[in-house]
């Protein structure tokens, strides 16, 4: 059997599907429905039988089309910090509120992927999210709960 | 029928609605132009702004993106030689030597005139075939319903999987197991939640939407340096020529057109296929069915080459609102994600959907009338212009896609841990792409999931827990039949393309 990386996820989703039928048994139902002829319980231990079933038969029919990726020509660095900046993000979005939060965010994705024109990477951020903000709470009245902006007074 | 439509055109034609459409044609179709960027993305970033509004106007936008983006999708086929959409791939065999002959204005016309007839056309067969499959689609059971979800997602795993049906299958069981997590919709158990209350109303659709589509696209074309812009410079307004089309040309899209539009439109309202299989059928019959002297000219800037599946692509786009809104089974991807936005707005699309809420069953339909209108005066005109769009820097545009995602699912919730799950989801879909397994799949079956719980728990209940009802009625057993004849089908190609 020809070990790729399409087989290791297959191996991976099987372990996944074992463990997602494992923690489908252990689903707690109603003592009157532990034998009923359907109950919480059914259709997610159907679908760990059909995930073991699928990535099974992946894992040991032959592969013929492999896919081959060039990991040298993947931008991982660029990728990964953008990652990092959403994880971070979503970190501090509650308390630094939506307005600076998001506008930070866009301004350091800029500089991450490298831009380097300040004057429109701070335009399509502060001034841009300002407006994409005015739009959402202001128009559409979809409360945006911002501590920074109410701690200078800006909003309500 | 007169009535509803007097209704939908009434809907359709307020001021507001007309305006929806117009602003989901011009997204649309900027979204559709950058290589990368489909109408499921498109859709998936507008769907927080239409929960501002009502569920008809909100579908009326979301269909504007979804033919915009179709529609959008061959300009950059046409200009870059680099499909927007895999649906306008088979526009750049024909559309790109045209525009290499320096009849690149012409090109855009035919494709805009096409898309247009193709898109109107299937509206009419939509108005005529939608009530009555409604009416036949309400003498169906659980168990057919069941059988037809089955059906769906088999089909759309064998359509979308490009000869990897293992994969996409086991991207269906994964968006089922998505689905299942968080309470039980009839005992209130909660599952798969480990005690996280985050967890307990389950996964929010528009999270794995914008997780596997937007946030997703935007980290893989960084990821593979695939800058959508990165020929744009290709694009001059000097070089696009005249957009008239001579009668000669025009004679030759009369044939084409009529032709095209029934087959993307029959190949539409089939689950699972699409835009995509209907312009590469449509292009293949036209190849067929022109004399001998035109089938030399294809793959070298032929009209009927180019014409036949503009129409047919759009005619689709049409065709797959036929099983969403009579069945609420999605024919594709992309009405799978406004099926799931219609959920969200508390209205069950399906046979019954043009009596309780006629207004949004009608006024969808008339508004493709509307949209086609403002998507030929979109593209003919102001086509130049918005081709410059191809020039945004993808040092701007990735920031501006996480941007609307992340923000998508901020004013849902309120709550970061849907931005931690959105972007530890993203980042597998992205390493799942990377090995060629499809997300359309997986979205359908997240969406299919309750529905298809809810149908198996009623079979099983009816029949005292026995799989007897599989087989109880002539109906079940046809659908079970075609799902079979698909993976029987698949199983013989692939055998086949082993072989050679």
């Amino acid at each position: 059997m020809n070990i790729n990386t399409t087989k290791i996820i297959s191996l991976l989703f099987f372990i996944f599907s074992a463990f997602y039928l494992y923690t489908a048994y252990q689903i707690q139902v109603f003592a009157f429905d532990e034998n009923a002829p359907f109950n919480a319980r059914t259709f997610p231990i159907y679908l760990g039988y059909a995930g073991l079933f699928f990535s099974g038969l992946k894992l040991i029919l032959p592969d013929p089309d492999t896919i081959k990726v060039e990991h040298r020509n993947l931008a991982y660095k660029k990728t990964l910090l953008l990652i990092i900046v959403s994880i971070i993000y979503g970190a501090t979005i509650l308390k630094a509120g939506y307005f600076l939060t998001t506008s930070l965010f866009l301004l350091s994705s800029y500089y991450f992927l490298g831009e380097r024109r300040w004057f429109l990477m701070f335009f399509l951020s502060f001034p841009f999210v300002a407006a994409f903000m005015y739009f959402i709470h202001g128009i559409l009245e979809i409360y945006l709960r911002d501590p920074f902006l109410q701690s200078i007074g800006v909003m309500g | 029928m007169i009535e509803g439509i007097l209704i939908g055109l009434k809907t359709a034609l307020t001021f507001q609605n007309i305006f929806m459409v117009m602003i989901g044609c011009f997204f649309g179709t900027v979204i559709g132009m950058l290589p990368g960027l489909g109408p499921m993305t498109a859709i998936a970033l507008m769907i927080p702004i239409t929960y501002g509004f009502d569920p008809a106007t909100g579908l009326i936008l979301m269909a504007g993106v979804y033919y915009g983006a179709v529609f959008g999708g061959s300009t950059s086929s046409i200009l870059l030689n680099a499909p927007g959409i895999p649906g306008t791939v088979a526009t750049a065999f024909d559309g790109y030597p045209m525009a290499q002959q320096g009849k690149a204005g012409k090109a855009l016309a035919i494709a805009a005139w096409s898309s247009f007839a193709g898109g109107t056309l299937s509206a009419i067969y939509l108005l005529f075939m939608a009530p009555s499959l409604s009416k036949v689609s309400l003498s169906f059971r659980s168990p057919d319903y069941f059988a037809l979800m089955i059906l769906g997602l088999t089909a759309i795993a064998a359509f979308s999987s490009k000869g990897q049906f293992l994969k996409a299958m086991m991207m269906v069981v994964l968006g089922l197991m998505l689905a299942s997590v968080g309470q039980d919709s009839l005992s209130d158990i909660t599952r798969f939640t480990f005690n996280n209350m985050n967890l307990t109303d389950g996964i929010s659709f528009v999270l794995i939407v914008m997780a596997t589509f937007a946030m997703s696209e935007a980290l893989s074309i960084i990821l593979k340096r695939n800058d959508p812009t990165a020929t744009a410079k290709q694009v001059s307004l000097t070089e696009l020529g005249s957009i008239k089309i001579n009668k000669e040309e025009r004679g030759k899209m009369y044939k084409t057109i009529p032709r095209s539009s029934i087959i993307g439109f029959l190949i539409g309202v089939l689950p699972g296929a699409g835009a995509t299989i209907a312009s590469f059928l449509a292009y293949g019959m036209e190849r067929n069915l022109v004399k001998d002297e035109e089938k030399e000219k294809f793959g070298k800037g032929s009209v009927n080459g180019l014409s036949a599946p503009e129409t047919a692509n759009n005619a689709a786009c049409s065709g797959s609102f036929v099983p969403m809104l009579t069945l609420g089974i999605p024919g594709s991807g992309t009405t799978a994600v406004m099926l799931g936005a219609l959920l969200g707005f508390g209205i069950q699309p399906g046979p019954r959907l043009y009596m309780t809420n006629p207004e949004i069953f009608w006024s969808v339909i008339m508004s493709m009338y509307v949209g086609m209108v403002i998507l030929l005066i979109l593209n003919l005109p102001l086509i130049p212009y918005i081709a410059r769009i191809l020039a945004v820097p993808k040092n701007y545009l990735i920031p501006l896609i996480l941007f609307f995602s992340m923000t998508g699912i901020y004013v849902m919730s309120f709550n970061n841990f849907d931005i931690y799950l959105m972007i530890g989801i993203a980042v597998v879909a992205t390493f799942l792409r990377l090995y060629d397994f499809p997300m359309p799949p997986l979205i359908l079956a997240f969406i299919l999931g309750g529905l298809m719980e809810e149908n198996l728990r009623r079979s099983l209940l009816l029949s005292n827990g026995s799989w007897e009802f599989l087989w109880d009625r002539t109906l079940t057993v046809c659908i079970l039949a075609t799902t079979i004849l698909i993976v029987v089908w698949h199983v013989y190609k692939t055998l086949i393309k082993n072989k050679s």
